[in-house]
């Protein structure tokens, strides 16, 4: 089949399954955009600002577990990328974002809009591409989905300079993709996975430790069997979150510097670590020296630099969570639930999770509480970064993978309103809920006009305190109360603003509205709405463990 | 520690800006770093030294194996090897030291392959030990300029990697 380049390219993401991209046009790709009328099969989301792209392609891609598309132009329009591929790749989201070039005889020239893409984006990207010949291109779109969607996901850039888009090629489908130095490996080693049951049957304290890596490979039911037929207690990582749903009895919420005093309690007393697809993030461990000593660790991961990257590993187990966790299932005995157990609930009960309500002002915990109530914990959550999206971790109740979307390696301000966007396109089922901070919404503010001219009704709470919270809380525990730079009282009137952009607006001061509103938003299914929540101006994230301190350094738990 | 690696690299525009960028990104040092092509023109090797305890070199190793287009890498600790490094050295050579340089390159097998009114530019091969023996013995004449090609490292016997 004679096809033209953008012809083929289409013809390529059409192969791979891909139903919705995300993009901006440009000079340079003008081609591909023109190509679009024919492949009604995919769908053009035209977003406000490419940063807006690559996260609403990212959010699709954590719902959905699918590769999430973006497109943009070249030179400014790649750049703007940026933030959206880091953030994709330090969560390991499957992503492949197609980029335009200038004509590759001008490459290296300084030509218009030319910057040199794929030198830009080779720390951050799995791999990437730059097509120099259109006969390749059906082949590099082929490795590129694959590279991106296995082993340990990323996102993959591919340059396609504008005479590749206008060239001509003989166009055959890749029916199988080789990449002789790329050959993940997915099966753990029998001999690791006997001794990883054997360390499980002995151990006394046991703990799983799960990250987003059991969410990317689709392991979260042999997690909780895991955990059911052993009695071992399940703490989870931000991008861990949905694992196991959060009120299984064995589920200890999430680990880490704003994690719970329990799952902080239970690691930093354990025998034996089980880390499951998780990557002993510093937000997690804090000081290392300190960090679960006690304990013998099995870590599980697809990706081998992971394994002994931070801390001593004693049992590495190479490969896919859920392949591995099967294959562990077939050897592990059952247990009973111990003194360990007990003890845990011991902490739970001494040290829960929780708040002093206030008598003069809005507790944002509360409104996420009421968020669990009327979606019956039955919704996505995307995030944006700051606290916010820490109390969203601590306070939403997930009951299935892939239901909570945050930015946790990269910590994205902006990325809640996109990522929401995306996400419910790629789940037009699933309600949405979109958890902001007033600094963090306004930093991919634009997408709001994305969603109303699309129609997608996700359902936007701003947690409004007026500061840069998370920023100010540290200024306050650690730099004498001295808030340089972080109080944002200037500010847009959000309800004024949502209703410039043609969506709804609301704003809610009192505890009494914070049900109504929500419900309100419940029902509008063809506009996004924003809720304006004026909270407590400094209530503050608790509990944490300060950055590179240990359990001992423990703050504000009851 | 000081270890000899080889890298076995797909031959494509970009590889070495990828390689070199992973070591720089993450704080490995390379001491020396030699790349050609082999007998396969569909792959190129680079030789590289790197110092660092053996975690480092583990995490080294495996984020090399993680670079898609890295087909093999293989560090030479504690396998036999034959290793060699050219030089040229570029040094003074007045008419009243010429002899005495001779005899210094004769010792290290060395050879002079240019001549001017003040210098002698020497060749020479070997481990890093000789070629820095060599440097040393011949600084004292005052050496102008000195090329190293870094370190090229094969097995021992018939193995390759
Ligand atoms: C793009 C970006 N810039 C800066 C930061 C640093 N930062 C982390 S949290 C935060 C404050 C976020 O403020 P807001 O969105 O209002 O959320 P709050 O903490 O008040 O809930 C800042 C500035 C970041 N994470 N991302
Ligand atoms: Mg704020």
């Amino acid at each position: 089949m004679k096809l033209t380049g953008a012809q083929a390219l289409l013809e390529c993401l059409k192969r791979e399954g891909v139903d919705t991209i995300f993009g901006y046009p440009g000079g340079y790709v003008i081609p591909l955009y023109d190509c679009l009328y024919d492949f009604p099969a995919i769908k053009h989301i035209l977003v406000r600002h490419e940063q807006g792209a690559a996260h609403a392609a990212d959010g699709y891609a954590r719902a959905t577990g699918k590769v999430g598309v973006c497109l943009a132009t070249s030179g400014p329009g790649a750049t703007n990328l940026i933030t959206g591929i880091a953030t994709a790749y330090m969560d390991s989201i499957p992503m492949v974002a197609i980029t335009g070039q200038a004509k590759t005889t001008a490459l290296g020239k300084d030509a218009f809009q030319e910057a040199d893409t794929t030198g830009i984006t080779m720390p951050i990207t799995k791999h990437n591409f730059l097509i120099k010949k259109v006969a390749d291109l059906p082949e590099i779109v082929a490795k590129a989905f694959h590279i991106a969607r296995t082993g340990r996901p990323g996102p993959v850039l591919i340059d396609v300079p504008q005479d590749i888009l206008n060239g001509h090629l003989d166009y055959k489908p890749v029916e199988k993709v080789e990449i002789p130095s790329y050959k993940p490996n997915t099966e753990g080693h029998p001999m690791q996975i006997r001794k990883a049951a054997r360390a499980i049957a002995s151990a006394k304290r046991p703990v799983l430790y799960i990250g987003g890596g059991v969410i990317s490979s689709g392991a979260s039911r042999e997690v909780v069997e895991l955990s059911e037929r052993t009695h071992i207690l399940v703490t989870t990582t931000l991008m861990g979150k949905g694992a196991i749903p959060e009120s299984h009895p064995h589920s200890l919420g999430m680990l880490g510097m704003h994690g719970t005093a329990y799952a902080n309690y239970a690691v930093a007393h354990a025998d034996l670590l089980i880390a499951v697809g998780a990557r002993f993030d510093d937000r997690v461990t804090g000081k290392l020296d300190a960090f679960a000593q006690k304990a013998k660790v099995i870590h599980i991961d697809i990706d081998p630099t992971e394994v002994g990257k931070t801390v001593h590993v004693d049992i590495p187990i190479v490969g896919d969570c859920k392949s591995v966790l099967t294959d562990l299932l077939k050897k592990v005995e059952p247990k009973v639930a111990s003194e360990w157990n007990e003890q845990i609930m011991k902490w739970k009960n001494e040290y829960p999770l929780c708040y002093k309500k206030s008598t003069d002002g809005l507790n944002p915990q509360y409104i996420i509480e009421q968020i669990n109530k009327v979606t019956d914990c039955g919704a996505i959550i995307a995030t944006g970064v700051g606290q916010h999206q820490m109390w969203s971790s601590q306070y939403i109740n997930c009951t299935f993978p892939r239901q909570f979307i945050s930015s946790g390696g990269l910590g994205t301000m902006g990325f809640g309103l996109p990522a929401g966007i995306g996400a419910k396109l790629g789940c037009p089922d699933k309600d949405v809920f979109v958890i902001e901070g007033d600094g963090s919404i306004q930093m991919n503010i634009q997408e709001l006009m994305t969603a109303v001219a699309y129609g997608i009704p996700v359902k936007i709470v701003i947690l409004n305190n007026k500061y840069l919270g998370m920023v100010r809380q540290w200024q306050e525990l650690f730099w004498k109360r001295r808030y340089s730079a972080t109080n944002i009282e200037a500010q847009p009137d959000f309800v004024k603003l949502a209703e410039a952009y043609g969506a709804v607006g609301m704003r809610i001061e009192r505890e009494d509205q914070v049900e109504e509103a929500l419900k309100k938003a419940m029902e509008i299914n063809n506009l996004p709405v924003v809720m304006d929540f004026h909270i407590l101006r400094e209530e503050n994230v608790y509990p944490m463990i300060p950055a590179g301190q240990s359990v001992e350094d423990m703050m504000g738990h009851k | 520690m000081q270890h000899t690696m080889t890298v076995l690299v797909e031959n494509r525009p970009g590889v070495l800006a990828r390689v070199s960028g992973l070591f720089a990104r993450r704080g490995f040092n390379i001491e020396s770093l030699a790349v050609s092509s082999t007998d396969d023109p569909s792959i190129s090797r680079m030789t590289i030294v790197v110092a660092g305890e053996d975690n480092v070199l583990e995490q080294i190793t495996k984020q090399l194996r993680k670079l898609v287009d890295v087909a093999k890498v293989l560090d030479y600790q504690d396998i036999p090897i034959v290793q060699r490094e050219l030089a040229m050295i570029k040094v003074n050579a007045e008419a009243t030291k010429r002899a005495e340089i001779m005899q210094i390159a004769d010792i290290f097998r060395a050879k002079i392959i240019d001549i001017s009114e003040k210098t002698f530019t020497v060749e020479v091969t070997g481990s890093n030990e000789k070629v820095n023996a060599i440097t040393n013995m011949l600084s004292p004449y005052g050496i102008i300029e000195l090329v190293r090609t870094g370190r090229i490292a094969m097995m021992r016997g018939e193995k390759t990697p």
